[in-house]
C-alpha cells in the first residue's frame, strides 16, 4: 500500500480509470445488472407483443368464468357450475392436503426405520437397511404407479367390499369408506372443549416439568393429556345433547348396476388416487427421512450414551432425552429440504388421476389457453408453500438449537 | 474473464431482441426443411408409433401431405407427441409448426387461442364405453358410475354437461394420460370410459379382454376434429386447408395414389388443376404449381388414408358412416380447385 501511495507521489502520470479495480469491479457490476434488467424487459415486452399479434387474452378476467369440468374431491363447496378461480382453489386445497398427511406421515415413518436402522437387533436393523436402499433407488413416479395400479387390482370392485373395525370401515376399488360426522347446530361446544383440552394440556405439562424440577417427581403427563382431549369433547357431547351424528355409507345390492355399490355422496370416502399418492410420497421421503435421522443420531458422540448409562438412566430415557434432542440439531436442516421434496412431487399427481392444484390448473389452462396466468399461479404457490415450511422449520430450529449457558 | 463473457451476454441478448422480427412459418419450414408436426401420445389410427418409432394414422397422414405439398417429400416432417393440455401452448409458442392432433374444433379455440382450423378430417362425436356383462344398453341407465377420462379435453366438460343435463350423479377421475385411463378402466376403478368415439375403438384394442366392452349408441357431442395452425399467418393457413382440400377432392376425383401418374395425362380439366398439369395454383400460396400431385404420390386421397388406418380392413374396424364423400351421403365437401 505504503509503495503505491508513493509511487503515485513520485510519478503522478495517471493510470487508466480502468485499471483502478474499484471503478472496475463495480463498471462490470452495473453493467450486469443493466444486461439482466434489458433481457427480462426483454423478455416481457416480447412475450406481450407475441400474445397481441397472436390474439390471445391475458389478465384474470377468466377466474370468474364457469368452470364447466367436475372435480372428483373437494374440500371447500364446487360443482360444475361454480368458477375457475374456486376450482383452483378446490386444486389447491387438494395439494395441501397430500403435503400435511404425506410429511406427518413420513416423519413418524423416517423416524421410526431410522432408529431401526441403528438397532442392535441383526433382523430389525437389515429389514430398515433394505427399506431404505429399496425405495431410496426407485423413481418416485414408479412407485406412485405402483401403489396406484397394484393396490386398485388386489381390492374388490365397486360392488363389493371389505369391511372392518366392526363393519364401519369399508374398502372397495373406488375408496377407502367410513362414518361421516355431521354436526348439528349447537355443536361448537364439542370445538370449544377440544381448545380447552388443548389449553389443558399446555398448562398440564408445564406444571408437570416445574414440579419435577423442583420436587423429582414425575407426572403421567401423557395419560391425563390423552383423557382430557378425549374426556372433555366426549363431556361437551352429551351435556349439549348429543347435537352430533354419523352419517353411514349406504351400499345398495340391488338397483340398477351403476347404483349397486357405494351411492355417491354418502358416508366419508378418501379416494384411492389420495390414498396412493399419500402413501407413495410418505414411503418415499421416509427413506431420506430415515438415513439423516441414522446421520443425526451418530453425529451424537457415543460418550452422550455412555455418560447416561454410567448414571444409570436407561435406555428408553437415554434415547430420548440424551440423544434425540442433539440429534435434532443436525436433523432439522436436512428435514426441512425433504419437506419442501414432498411437497413439491405432490405434483405428480396429475398422473394418477387426483385434483391436485397442477391438475385441475392444467385443465382450467387447457380450457381457457391462458397459459402463462396458470403457470404463473402454480410458480407462485408451491413458492410461498415453501417458503411457509422452511420459515417455520428454521424457527423450530433455531428453538432446538444449543443454548449456551 | 468478465471480458471474455460480456460479448456472450450482449449477442444473447440481441438474440432475444432479434426474435420480436418473425419470419413466417413457410420460410422458418423451408429454412430449417422439414415441417415439425404436433400428434398424440399415442391414439392408433389416428396418429400411433410402431415398435420402430415409425409414426402412423390419418393425423400423422396429414402432416405428410404438407410436408410434400410443400418440398414434394412425404417424409420431411418430424413428430412430436404431445398431451392433450400441452398441445396448443406447443403451437401458440412455435415448437410445432401444426397440430394434428385429433383436436376438436370449438368456437372458444377457434377465436381466444389465436389458433385457426384449417377444416375437418374427422367427424367424431363423444360416446361411452362400459362392460357388456353390465348389462347396460343405454347411456341414461348411468346414474352413479364412475367415468374415467382425460384431463383438460371437451370430453370433460361434455360429460359433466351430459350428466347434469340428465339429473344423474356421477363421479370423474381424470388422467393426464389416455395409457393410465385405460389401465385404470381396464383394473375396474371406473364403470365407464369416455372419450371420441373413435377413440373409444382404438383405445379397446389396448384393454385385456377388448371382446369384454362395448361402445354404447349415444352420441352426446359434436367433435369436428381437425388439424391446427397458428393464427395470424394466412399463408401457412392455406397450405394446411388446401392440403386437406387436395386430399378430399382426389378421392372425389378418383386420384389414387396408384393411378396419380397416369391422371396426369387425364382430359378431365378438373384432375388437370388438381395435379396442377394446367394453371398455377400452387405459386401464389407459396408453393409449386404441382402440390397436389406430390400429397396424392405420397399419402394418397382421403380414402386411401381413412381406409388404411381407421377403416373396416384395420382392427378399429370404423365404417366411413358420415365421414364418407358427400355424394356418398357423407359429411366430407371440399371447396374445388380453380
Amino acid at each position: 500500500m505504503s509503495s503505491e501511495t508513493q509511487d503515485a507521489a513520485v510519478k503522478p502520470a495517471r493510470a487508466s480509470l480502468m485499471n483502478d479495480p474499484q471503478v472496475r469491479g463495480l463498471f462490470y457490476q452495473v453493467l450486469l445488472v443493466l444486461v439482466l434488467v434489458f433481457l427480462g424487459w426483454q423478455i416481457v415486452s416480447n412475450t406481450m407483443a407475441n400474445l397481441e399479434r397472436q390474439n390471445i387474452a391475458s389478465g384474470f378476467g377468466f377466474m370468474e368464468n364457469t368452470a364447466g369440468f367436475g372435480i372428483i374431491q373437494a374440500l371447500v363447496d364446487y360443482s360444475e357450475t361454480s368458477s375457475y378461480g374456486q376450482a383452483l382453489l378446490v386444486g389447491f386445497f387438494n395439494t395441501l392436503l397430500v403435503a400435511v398427511i404425506g410429511i406427518f406421515l413420513a416423519t413418524i415413518i423416517g423416524f421410526v426405520v431410522g432408529i431401526a436402522r441403528l438397532s442392535n437387533n441383526w433382523v430389525i436393523s437389515k429389514i430398515a437397511y433394505c427399506y431404505i436402499e429399496l425405495v431410496r433407488n426407485i423413481p418416485l413416479l414408479l412407485q406412485i404407479f405402483f401403489w396406484y395400479f397394484a393396490v386398485l387390482r388386489a381390492v374388490p370392485g365397486k360392488r363389493d367390499k371389505w369391511s372392518f373395525l366392526f363393519d364401519t370401515f369399508h374398502l372397495n376399488i373406488a375408496g377407502l369408506r367410513g362414518p361421516k360426522p355431521v354436526f348439528e347446530p349447537g355443536s361448537g361446544a364439542i370445538g370449544y372443549a377440544v381448545i380447552a383440552a388443548i389449553i389443558g394440556m399446555v398448562v398440564l405439562s408445564r406444571w408437570a416439568r416445574k414440579r419435577q424440577e423442583a420436587t423429582g417427581r414425575q407426572f403421567p403427563v401423557f395419560w391425563s393429556s390423552l383423557g382430557l382431549l378425549i374426556g372433555l369433547p366426549m363431556l361437551a357431547y352429551l351435556l349439549t345433547g348429543m347435537p352430533m351424528h354419523f352419517d353411514l355409507p349406504i351400499f345398495n345390492e340391488t338397483g340398477p348396476v351403476f347404483s349397486r355399490g357405494f351411492e355417491l355422496g354418502t358416508g366419508f370416502n378418501v379416494i384411492p388416487e389420495f390414498l396412493a399418492l399419500t402413501l407413495a410420497l410418505a414411503i418415499y421421503t421416509a427413506s431420506f427421512i430415515a438415513e439423516i435421522v441414522r446421520a443425526g443420531i451418530q453425529a451424537v458422540s457415543h460418550g452422550q450414551t455412555e455418560a447416561a448409562s454410567a448414571l444409570g438412566i436407561r435406555p428408553g430415557h437415554t434415547l430420548r432425552l440424551v440423544v434425540i434432542p442433539q440429534a435434532m440439531r443436525v436433523i432439522i436442516p436436512p428435514l426441512t429440504s425433504q419437506y419442501l421434496n414432498l411437497t413439491k412431487n405432490s405434483s405428480l399427481a396429475v398422473a394418477i388421476a387426483f385434483p391436485d392444484l397442477v391438475s385441475v390448473g392444467g385443465t382450467v389452462l387447457n380450457q381457457t389457453g391462458q397459459a402463462i396466468e396458470i403457470i404463473g399461479i402454480w410458480m407462485a404457490v408451491y413458492l410461498s408453500l415453501s417458503l411457509l415450511t422452511s420459515s417455520f422449520m428454521n424457527w423450530y430450529n433455531q428453538r432446538m438449537a444449543l443454548v449456551e449457558r | 474473464m468478465s471480458i471474455k463473457i460480456l460479448p456472450l451476454v450482449l449477442g444473447a441478448a440481441m438474440g432475444v431482441a432479434a426474435t420480436a422480427a418473425h419470419a413466417t412459418t413457410l420460410e422458418d419450414v423451408k429454412a430449417k426443411g422439414f415441417i415439425q408436426c404436433g400428434v398424440s401420445q399415442g391414439l392408433p389410427g389416428f396418429s400411433n408409433p410402431d415398435a420402430e418409432g415409425t409414426w402412423s394414422g390419418i393425423d400423422v397422414d396429414f402432416c405428410k401431405a404438407m410436408a410434400a405439398a410443400v418440398f414434394g417429400d412425404g417424409s420431411a416432417v418430424k413428430f412430436t407427441p404431445l398431451s392433450a393440455k400441452e398441445r396448443f401452448t406447443a403451437l401458440s409458442s412455435g415448437e410445432i409448426d401444426v397440430l394434428s392432433r385429433n383436436t376438436t374444433w370449438t368456437m372458444t379455440r377457434d377465436t381466444q387461442l389465436g389458433l385457426n382450423f384449417a377444416g375437418v378430417n374427422y367427424y367424431d362425436g363423444q360416446g361411452f364405453m362400459v362392460r357388456k356383462d353390465l348389462g347396460v344398453t343405454s347411456a341414461l341407465e348411468m346414474s352413479g358410475a364412475s367415468v374415467c377420462t382425460n384431463t383438460g379435453t371437451t370430453t370433460e366438460l361434455n360429460v359433466a354437461d351430459y350428466f347434469r343435463a340428465n339429473n344423474m350423479p356421477y363421479e370423474i377421475v381424470a388422467f393426464e394420460k389416455a395409457d393410465e385411463v385405460v389401465q385404470a378402466y381396464d383394473a375396474g376403478r371406473c364403470d365407464v370410459y369416455t372419450t371420441d368415439a373413435s377413440g373409444l375403438y382404438a383405445q379397446r384394442l389396448k384393454l385385456t379382454n377388448p371382446g369384454d366392452h362395448m361402445v354404447l349408441p349415444e352420441i352426446i357431442s359434436k367433435e369436428p376434429l381437425g388439424p391446427v395452425v397458428r393464427q395470424g399467418d394466412d399463408e401457412w393457413f392455406n397450405i394446411a386447408k388446401w392440403t386437406l382440400n387436395v386430399m378430399i377432392n382426389a378421392e372425389e376425383l378418383g386420384v389414387t395414389m396408384a393411378n396419380v401418374d397416369d391422371m396426369k395425362s387425364s382430359d378431365n380439366p378438373s384432375i388437370k388443376r388438381l395435379l396442377g398439369v394446367e394453371g398455377a395454383y400452387g405459386e401464389p400460396i407459396g408453393l409449386s404449381n404441382d402440390f397436389g400431385y406430390s400429397i396424392v404420390k405420397a399419402v394418397g386421397n382421403y380414402g386411401e388414408s381413412f381406409d388404411a388406418n381407421v377403416g373396416p380392413d384395420t382392427p378399429l374396424g370404423i365404417a366411413r358412416g358420415v365421414n364418407a364423400l358427400w355424394s356418398q351421403g357423407g359429411f366430407l365437401y371440399a371447396p374445388p380447385v380453380r
